[in-house]
């Protein structure tokens, strides 16, 4: 398994994430071989490769919830060393810089929209309730979906869940937001939907990472492509 | 093919006979061997043998009778109900004559008069001679007796507190240790405590009198005939007098009791305790309507018992079901220890262990030690509903919680306990339930609740039927509030999907 070169020297300008030579193995079988990538800030990066190639295990490295074996990732400022468990401060420091939607949104079933939004604005980062209230319901009406901010996640279609997870992710204002596999559950007109919000978050300067199967939708709304083939980045 | 059809006709009427010859040679006796003596009690040398003077007088009822005394262990409090549906002949164990037996039983005469004596601690000796003295004072008996009656007379007259209990030997070892002030008990027990126990003195003052008798099923009129006529042989040829010396129980008032008996003199139930307002002498609606308001009281007690401690064992539980989750090795297996011994023994041990076992150490009030022992054992089951709700939680939910930025504790409080909640609520809802019926063991700790005062009104009125309807329309009137309650909150949070 070759590690990548480290290529803090050779980064390029305006790198707001990088992964330098990660591996991670679940038991005997390596996920990761050794990933190395740099993403500017205001790029939506697409990771493609076939089921079991990597892809949302990247996106769990980078995101924290997935120890890794060794390598490096750092977000904005904020480095993760493989093979040690991160101190809780930069782990704390990690989740003001990486927001994540997931496959499933996993919205919380127990909560209406509008509270999925402000929980962590409240709690994480000590903003009044109303302020936050204030922004959640902005965040929807940007995203279409204000009428849904009193519904439970059960009670929503699956393109209202994702939009309503996408708000949530940005409540905590990340520079990077990373999904995975976005259109999954979307009919083509609500992929093209997607496709046009996400570009909307570009021109606020965010950074996107998506992990997709969806070539057309990666070809017509990425930046760039990265293409992972068994656990190594292949172009 | 007809042979031998009559051939299993006469069989199985042989057989019949037969059976009933073999019954008809046995004399079924009930008694309650449980802190018995001098009455009935396991012989120490031969614990699988009873022996006590009420087993010397069955036996002799029985050799009376021509047949053989054979022996059925029947709970104290049970012995009148178990009689009445024929479980044995008749019914011996320091059984009291009240005029509710009178009414509802076929009585034998009386065999042995006692008195209810009053016992305090030595300290106190010189201060009480009545009842009267006791005032705001805790007075102990047995449930369900005469002494019983006399006690909550005494409340209403005199201001005592009646205290009971479902057995002879630990009002005197509460009186010792200072947990009750007074205990009212025939003499033949106080008599029997005081010689195995020090610290508490017998007064001289006779409260009641009272006389032992035999019951039998209210059919069995000729069987209680021909054994009052066995009686009266052994208290003319002087057997009865044997069998109570040797168990020491004769006394100077025994003679006068047979000489009175001998002469065909009327001899009443009870002397000293007014018994013309017996509920078993009343109407249904009269006796009703005179308990509803103890069986009211009860059922205050058994609500406030059952909430409070199914709140401290919500409280526990959640505590050992988040040490469990998220707790180190250690923490985990002495967790894991704590609900398996109190889910693994019995809850009516561990009450008694609480009250009486730990005593020595820590002298808990009754409905303390009640409250804690429901709570800490309910606790126990709680845990593991709520760490299996914890646990059904998606990881993902957890996941999307920490890349929010929340802390761990964070996470618990806010998204996985909230939601473990509401799939625990249902068995919740379901052991709320539960705990509230399990209450009614409480009554081994001299707490007064609900089936302990219904116990009391069925002896007193000699029939469970009235205050067993009464006892289940409260206990129904408790817990479909509760189980409507939960219903709701599960509609509330089961909106219908999209």
């Amino acid at each position: 398994m070759a590690i990548a070169g480290r290529m803090t020297d050779a980064r390029p300008r305006n790198v707001v994430l990088y992964v330098e030579g990660v591996q991670l193995r679940r038991g005997a079988r390596v996920v990761l071989a050794g990933v190395t990538c740099a993403i500017r800030r205001g790029e939506l990066v697409a990771i493609m490769g076939p089921s079991g190639s990597g892809k949302t295990t990247i996106l769990r490295a980078i995101a924290g919830l997935e120890p890794f074996q060794a390598g490096r990732i750092g977000v904005d400022g904020v480095t993760l060393e493989g093979g040690a468990t991160p101190p809780s401060a930069t782990l704390r420091a990690l989740r003001r810089k990486v927001g994540m939607v997931f496959q499933f949104h996993c919205l919380f079933e127990h909560l209406t929209a509008v509270q999925n939004i402000c929980l962590a604005p409240v709690h994480a980062l000590r903003v009044a309730p109303n302020v936050a209230a204030a922004r959640a319901h902005e965040l929807l009406r940007t995203f279409g979906v204000d009428n849904r901010a009193d519904a439970l996640p059960r009670q929503m279609s699956g393109g209202e869940a994702q939009r309503v997870a996408i708000a949530r992710a940005l409540a905590v204002d990340p520079p990077v937001l990373l999904m995975d596999e976005p259109t999954a559950s979307l009919d083509p007109a609500r992929r093209t939907e997607l496709g046009e919000l996400l570009q909307g978050l570009l021109r606020q300067h965010r950074t996107l990472v998506v992990a997709t199967h969806d070539e057309e939708f990666a070809r017509e709304f990425a930046t760039r492509i990265m293409r992972l083939k068994d656990g190594v980045i292949a172009d | 093919m007809r042979h031998s059809r009559h051939i299993a006709i006469l069989f199985i009427a042989y057989a019949s006979i037969a059976r009933l010859a073999a019954q008809s040679q046995v004399l079924r006796w009930a008694g309650d061997p449980e802190g018995g003596a001098p009455f009935v009690e396991a012989d120490p040398s031969r614990p699988e043998q009873v022996v006590g003077f009420d087993v010397e007088v069955a036996e002799l009822l029985a050799r009376g009778l021509g047949r053989t005394p054979e022996f059925l262990n029947v709970t104290f409090t049970s012995i009148d109900q178990s009689i009445a549906r024929g479980d044995a002949d008749i019914g011996m164990s320091g059984i009291e004559d009240t005029p509710a037996r009178r009414a509802t039983l076929a009585v034998t005469m009386p065999y042995y008069e006692f008195r209810e004596v009053l016992s305090v601690r030595d300290a106190d000796a010189s201060r009480v001679r009545t009842l009267a003295d006791l005032r705001g004072r805790r007075v102990a008996t047995l449930a369900g007796t005469i002494a019983y009656e006399i006690l909550l007379r005494a409340e209403r007259d005199h201001g005592v507190r009646a205290v009971s209990y479902e057995d002879d030997v630990h009002p005197y070892s509460d009186l010792v240790i200072g947990r009750v002030d007074a205990v009212l008990l025939d003499n033949v027990l106080a008599e029997r405590r005081r010689r195995a126990m020090q610290g508490f003195t017998i007064l001289p003052q006779t409260i009641a009198i009272g006389h032992y008798v035999g019951v039998l099923a209210p059919s069995n009129g000729p069987l209680r005939d021909t054994i009052d006529e066995i009686l009266r042989r052994a208290m003319r040829d002087g057997t009865l007098q044997r069998i109570l010396t040797k168990w020491r129980v004769w006394n100077d008032d025994q003679p006068k009791l047979y000489a009175r008996l001998l002469a065909g003199e009327p001899v009443d139930a009870v002397t000293g305790l007014d018994t013309s307002v017996s509920v078993a002498t009343m109407t249904s609606w009269e006796a009703a309507r005179r308990y509803f308001p103890s069986l009211l009281r009860a059922s205050g007690v058994t609500i406030v018992l059952s909430c409070v401690s199914m709140a401290l064992a919500v409280l526990i539980g959640v505590l050992i079901a988040t040490g469990r989750v998220y707790g180190a090795p250690p923490v985990r297996a002495a967790l894991l220890g704590y609900v398996e011994l109190m889910r693994g023994t019995p809850i009516l041990l561990q009450l008694f262990v609480l009250y009486y076992g730990l005593a020595a150490a820590i002298r808990l009030p009754a409905f303390a030690a009640a409250l804690l022992g429901l709570a800490l054992n309910y606790a126990a089951y709680e845990s593991e509903i709520y760490r299996g709700a914890l646990e059904a939680i998606p990881p993902g939910q957890l996941e999307a919680a920490r890349t929010l930025g929340l802390s761990e504790r964070q996470v618990l409080t806010l998204v996985r306990g909230p939601q473990a909640f509401r799939l625990a609520l249902a068995p919740m809802t379901n052991d709320f339930v539960a705990l509230l019926k399990d209450s009614s063991l409480v009554s081994v700790l001299t707490v007064l609740e609900l089936t302990k005062e219904t116990q009391i009104f069925a002896t007193n009125l000699g029939s469970w039927v009235l205050p067993g309807s009464l006892c289940a329309a409260l206990y129904l009137a408790m817990s479909l509030p509760i189980a409507a309650l939960a219903r709701r909150l599960e509609q509330r949070w089961r909106s219908p999907a999209a």
